[in-house]
C-alpha cells in the first residue's frame, strides 16, 4: 500500500461519498443525523456551548471551516489535533478575543446557553465574564498577588475590602495556592514560580465567577509536577464548571478528558466521548493521528 | 457607567490627536501664507546685493548654497565615522556584545545632546586649533551632531541582517573585511534613509553653526571661508525691524520647510522599500 | 606561493580595517567624554574665582562688573521646560494610547507620517511660527484675561513651542513601549471581563510606567537643550520669571545670544562655557538613565 500523507488522506476522505456530509454539511453533531459517525452519547440535552456553521477567516486564510460542535456542561472537553489545525482559534471565538485582532472575518454562530455571542448586540464583557481563560504561559498582571485575584471582582464593581479579602482567600484555596502564598499576598505576582503563577491565573479566572474555563495548552509551559497539579484541579473543578482545553499532548487528553474533539486543518474530523474516540475512532484520519502517524 | 468613562476618554484621545495634527497644519499654513508672497525667483538665484539688509534687492543664494555645502561636507564626514562604527559593532563583534551595546547607548546619549553644546564644543576646538569661523568649522560641528543619528539608524538596519548570511560568507573563506561589502549592500536602503534623516536634521539646525560657520553674503568658494546657512538667514533677518527683510526670513523659512518636507518624504519612501525587501 | 601571498595580504587588510574601525568606535564612545572634559576645562577659570554654588544661586547677571548669577537662566529654563511638559504629556499620552489601542490602521497610516514630519521641522521654523502666531495670540487673546500687559514674548510662548517640538519624540517612544507589551497581558485582563479602557488604565499604563517616566525624562532633556526656537519667543530678559506671561531667558539662549561676541570681558566666555557644561552634564545624566531604562524594557519584552 502506498503511504499517504495526511493531506492526501483528507482529500480522499472528502471524495468518498460516505463521509461527504461529515465534512460538507452541518452534520457532525446534529442529533437527527446521528446515523453518521457521531457517537450516540455526544449530542447532549442542553449543551453549554454550541457552535453552528462557524467559519473563520484570518486575513485571506480560511482557518476554521464549517465547524459544528457541542460542548457539554460540567465535563472536560479536550480539543486535540496537530499544531496549526485551528484549535486555539476555535477556543478564542468562544470568548470573542479573536475579534480583537485585525482582518478577522467570523461567520456562523457560537451559542452560549442558547445566546449567540457574536450577535453585535451582545455585551462582550458579559460574555467574557462567564469564561475564565488560562493561556499557554501564565500571564500575571503587573500587580500584587492579592490585586491579581481582586482585579476581576473590582472591575465588576466589588469595592468592599472585607468582601475582596474573602474572595481572594476562597479562590486561592480552590486553586490550591492559598497555603503557599497566604503570608505574602502583597508581593508582586511575578515573583511566584511559573507553576504557581499559572495556578494564580486560574484563581484569578475563577474569581470573576465564570461558568466555563477555557485552557489554551495551559500546562505546556510548566514542569511535570505543576502540570499534574493543574490537571488535578481541572478534575476537581469540573463538578462546578464546564472546562474546554486545547492540548496537543494526547496523553493529557487521555488522562483527563470526558469528551474529545479532533480537528485537522481547520475542520472537525471527529468528536465524541473520550472512551469511544480513543478506543473506537470512526475516521481513518483520527486513527492515524492517535497512533502517532502524524502530529 | 464604565462605558461612559471609556467614551469620554476616547473622545479626549481623538481631540488630543486632532490638536497635534492641527498644530502641524497651522505651522504649514502660517509659513506658506507669509512665505509665499515673499518668494521670487531672485530669492533662489541671487546673492544679497548692496543694501539688501535695508530692503533692497538680492536673494538668499548665499544661504542656500552655504547650507548645501555644509550639509554635503558634514554628511561625508559623518558617514566616514559612522559606517566603520556600524560595521565594526555588527560584523566584528559577536551578536550579544556588551561593547556593542555600550556603543549603541553612547550613540543614543550623544543623540540627546543639544546642538548648542556641540556648537560650543566645536568653538572651543576652533580656538584651540586657531581656526576662524569657516565652512570647515561648521562642517565639523554639524558632523558631530549627525554622527549619532547616522550610527543609530544604520545600526537598526544592520542588526537585522541575518547571521546566516555572514556565516555563509565566512564559511566560503571570506575574511570579515570581505563580508563588509555584502552587509553594506544588504543595508543600502537603510543607509539612504539614515542619510536623508541626518540631512534633514543638519540643514535645519541653527545652534551648532551659529558660532562655527559664521555668516557671509557671498557663496563660499573654499573650506576656509565663512558660510551663510538658511536657519541663520531666517534668524538674523527676522530680527530686522524692516518689513522687507523680515519677509525674506519668511521666504527662507518656506524654502527650508519645503526641503525638510521633501527629505522626510523621501526617507519614508526608502524605509518602506526596506521593509518590503525584508518580507 | 602567489596564493599564499594573496591570502596573507587579505588577512592583513582585514586586520588593518578592524583596528581602524575599532579606533573610530572608541572615538565615538569617547566623544561624550571629550566634550564634557573640554567644556569643563574651559569653565575652570570662572570656577576658580567663584564657587559653583554662588554661581548657581546668584540672581544678578552683570558680566561687566564681574557678577555672574545663573539663577535667572536656570529658572527660565525650568519654567519653559515645565510648561512644555505639562502641555505635551497629556496630549502625548492620550494620542499614543489612541493610536496604539483604538485607532484603525488607516488612521495610523495617515497620522504616523504626519508626526514624522512634525519631528523633522527645523527649530528655527518653529521659532518663526512662534513669532507669527503664538506670541501675538498670547499678547492679544490670552494674557489680557490675566495680566495687565504682556508682550507675548514669554515663557508660555516658549513652553508652547517646545511642547509641540517634543511631542513627536514622546509619542514615538510611548507607541514603542505600548507595542512592546505582550498581547497576552491584554487578553488576560479582557478575558476577566474588563473593558478596553479598564485594561489600558489598570494593566497597560501600569506595566509601561517605567517607560513612560523614561520618555518624560528624555523629553525634559530635549526641552532643556532646545535653543533657537526658545530664544526667538522667550523675550530674553535676565530675570527669574514670576508668571507664565513673564519673559524668561533659558540657559541655551544665553549661550547662543552672547557667545563669540563679548569675549573681551574677563571670565565671560568661561561663564558661558560653564553654562554649556551644566547643560551638557544634566542632559547627559538624564539621557543615560532613561536610555538604560528603555533598553531594559526593550530587552525584557523582546522574545
Amino acid at each position: 500500500m502506498r503511504l499517504l500523507n495526511p493531506r492526501d488522506m483528507l482529500v480522499r476522505a472528502k471524495k468518498s461519498p460516505k463521509v461527504r456530509t461529515l465534512f460538507g454539511g452541518a452534520a457532525v453533531l446534529e442529533p437527527e443525523n446521528s446515523h453518521l459517525h457521531v457517537q450516540k452519547d455526544m449530542p447532549m440535552e442542553k449543551p453549554h456551548i454550541s457552535v453552528r456553521n462557524l467559519n473563520v477567516y484570518l486575513q485571506q486564510n480560511h482557518v476554521l471551516k464549517n465547524v459544528n460542535i457541542d460542548i457539554p456542561s460540567n465535563a472536560i472537553t479536550c480539543i486535540i489535533g496537530p499544531s496549526g489545525c485551528g484549535k486555539t482559534t476555535l477556543l478564542k471565538t468562544f470568548n470573542r478575543l479573536l475579534d480583537q485582532s485585525l482582518e478577522v472575518k467570523i461567520d456562523g454562530e457560537v451559542l452560549l446557553d442558547g445566546e449567540n455571542i457574536h450577535d453585535p448586540k451582545v455585551d462582550i464583557m458579559h460574555i467574557r465574564k462567564k469564561m475564565g481563560l488560562l493561556s499557554q504561559r501564565p500571564v500575571p498582571l503587573p500587580m500584587s498577588i492579592f490585586d491579581n485575584i481582586a482585579y476581576g471582582p473590582r472591575i465588576h464593581g466589588i469595592r468592599r475590602k472585607k468582601k475582596l479579602e474573602r474572595l481572594v482567600q476562597k479562590y486561592l484555596k480552590s486553586a490550591g495556592l492559598w497555603e503557599e502564598v497566604k503570608d505574602r499576598l502583597n508581593t508582586p505576582a511575578n515573583r511566584l514560580s511559573i507553576g504557581q503563577q499559572q495556578r494564580l491565573c486560574l484563581a484569578r479566572g475563577l474569581a470573576v465567577e465564570p461558568e466555563i474555563i477555557l485552557g489554551d495548552e495551559a500546562t505546556s509551559a510548566l514542569d511535570p509536577i505543576s502540570s499534574k497539579k493543574i490537571e488535578e484541579l481541572f478534575l476537581k473543578l469540573k463538578e462546578e464548571y464546564s472546562i474546554v482545553l486545547v492540548t496537543h499532548t494526547l496523553r493529557q487528553a487521555k488522562r483527563i478528558a470526558d469528551y474529545i474533539i479532533f480537528m485537522y486543518m481547520g475542520e472537525v474530523v471527529e468528536a465524541g466521548t473520550a472512551d469511544q474516540l480513543f478506543n473506537n475512532p470512526q475516521q481513518e484520519l483520527t486513527r492515524e493521528y492517535l497512533s502517532g502517524y502524524f502530529s | 457607567m464604565r462605558k461612559l468613562e471609556e467614551k469620554i476618554f476616547k473622545t479626549l484621545m481623538r481631540i488630543a490627536t486632532l490638536v497635534i495634527l492641527g498644530s502641524l497644519l497651522l505651522i504649514f499654513i502660517a509659513i506658506i501664507k507669509r512665505g509665499l508672497p515673499a518668494m521670487s525667483w531672485d530669492m533662489l538665484t541671487k546673492i544679497p546685493g548692496g543694501g539688501f539688509y535695508i530692503g533692497k534687492e538680492g536673494g538668499l543664494l548665499n544661504a542656500i548654497a552655504g547650507s548645501v555645502f555644509l550639509v554635503i561636507g558634514a554628511t561625508i564626514l559623518g558617514l566616514a565615522i559612522s559606517i566603520p562604527v556600524v560595521v565594526y559593532i555588527n560584523v566584528y563583534l559577536p551578536r550579544k556584545s556588551l561593547f556593542a551595546d555600550i556603543t549603541r547607548l553612547s550613540a543614543d546619549i550623544l543623540f540627546g545632546i543639544p546642538s548648542i553644546v556641540y556648537g560650543a564644543f566645536a568653538f572651543t576646538l576652533m580656538i584651540y586649533f586657531g581656526l576662524k569661523t569657516s565652512l570647515l568649522a561648521g562642517i565639523i560641528a554639524v558632523s558631530l551632531l549627525i554622527t549619532p543619528i547616522l550610527i543609530r539608524s544604520m545600526d537598526e538596519v544592520a542588526r537585522l541582517v541575518p547571521k546566516d548570511l555572514k556565516d555563509a560568507a565566512l564559511s566560503l573563506g571570506a575574511t570579515r573585511y570581505e563580508i563588509i561589502k555584502v552587509v553594506l549592500k544588504q543595508i543600502s536602503p537603510g543607509i539612504t534613509t539614515a542619510i536623508l534623516l541626518s540631512i534633514g536634521r543638519a540643514i535645519g539646525d541653527a545652534a551648532s553653526v551659529l558660532f562655527t560657520a559664521g555668516y557671509t553674503d557671498s557663496v563660499p568658494t573654499s573650506l576656509s571661508q565663512p558660510a551663510a546657512t538658511l536657519p541663520l538667514a531666517i534668524f538674523f533677518q527676522l530680527s530686522s525691524p524692516i518689513q522687507e527683510v523680515q519677509d525674506r526670513a519668511y521666504a527662507a523659512a518656506l524654502i527650508l520647510t519645503a526641503i525638510v518636507l521633501v527629505l522626510s518624504l523621501l526617507a519614508r519612501y526608502y524605509s518602506r522599500k526596506l521593509s518590503k525587501n525584508k518580507v | 606561493m602567489a596564493l599564499r601571498n594573496n591570502s596573507a595580504f587579505r588577512i592583513i587588510k582585514d586586520k588593518v580595517a578592524r583596528n581602524l574601525m575599532l579606533a573610530l568606535t572608541l572615538f565615538s564612545l569617547a566623544l561624550a567624554l571629550i566634550i564634557g572634559v573640554g567644556l569643563y576645562m574651559k569653565s575652570t577659570p570662572i570656577l576658580e574665582q567663584h564657587s559653583l554654588w554662588s554661581l548657581l544661586s546668584g540672581d544678578v547677571w552683570r558680566p561687566f562688573k564681574g557678577q555672574f548669577g545663573f539663577l535667572p537662566f536656570i529658572m527660565g529654563t525650568l519654567w519653559v521646560t515645565g510648561i512644555s511638559i505639562l502641555i505635551a504629556l497629556p496630549l502625548c499620552l492620550l494620542t499614543s494610547i489612541y493610536l496604539s489601542e483604538y485607532a484603525h490602521p488607516y488612521v495610523k497610516k495617515v497620522v504616523f507620517p504626519m508626526i514624522d514630519i512634525l519631528a523633522g521641522i527645523p527649530p528655527v521654523v518653529y521659532g518663526v511660527w512662534g513669532i507669527l502666531v503664538v506670541v501675538p495670540f498670547i499678547s492679544d487673546k490670552i494674557a489680557p484675561h490675566f495680566v495687565e500687559y504682556s508682550s507675548g514674548y514669554s515663557v508660555l510662548a516658549g513652553g508652547i513651542i517646545l511642547a509641540i517640538m517634543i511631542i513627536p519624540l514622546i509619542i514615538s517612544i510611548l507607541i514603542e513601549i505600548f507595542a512592546s507589551i505582550p498581547k497576552e497581558l491584554r487578553d488576560a485582563s479582557l478575558s476577566l471581563g474588563a473593558t478596553n479602557w479598564q485594561t489600558i488604565k489598570f494593566v497597560l499604563l501600569r506595566k509601561s510606567l517605567p517607560g513612560i517616566v523614561a520618555a518624560i525624562v528624555l523629553a525634559i532633556s530635549r526641552a532643556f537643550g532646545e535653543t533657537i526656537a526658545v530664544l526667538m519667543v522667550c523675550g530674553n530678559i535676565p530675570a527669574s520669571p514670576h508668571s507664565i506671561f513673564d519673559s524668561g531667558y533659558p540657559l541655551p539662549a544665553l549661550i547662543a545670544n552672547n557667545y563669540g561676541e563679548m569675549l573681551s570681558i574677563p571670565l565671560y566666555d568661561s561663564a558661558l562655557m560653564l553654562a554649556a557644561f551644566i547643560l551638557f552634564a544634566i542632559i547627559f545624566l538624564f539621557n543615560l538613565i532613561s536610555r538604560i531604562v528603555l533598553t531594559r524594557i526593550e530587552k525584557k519584552f523582546a522574545l
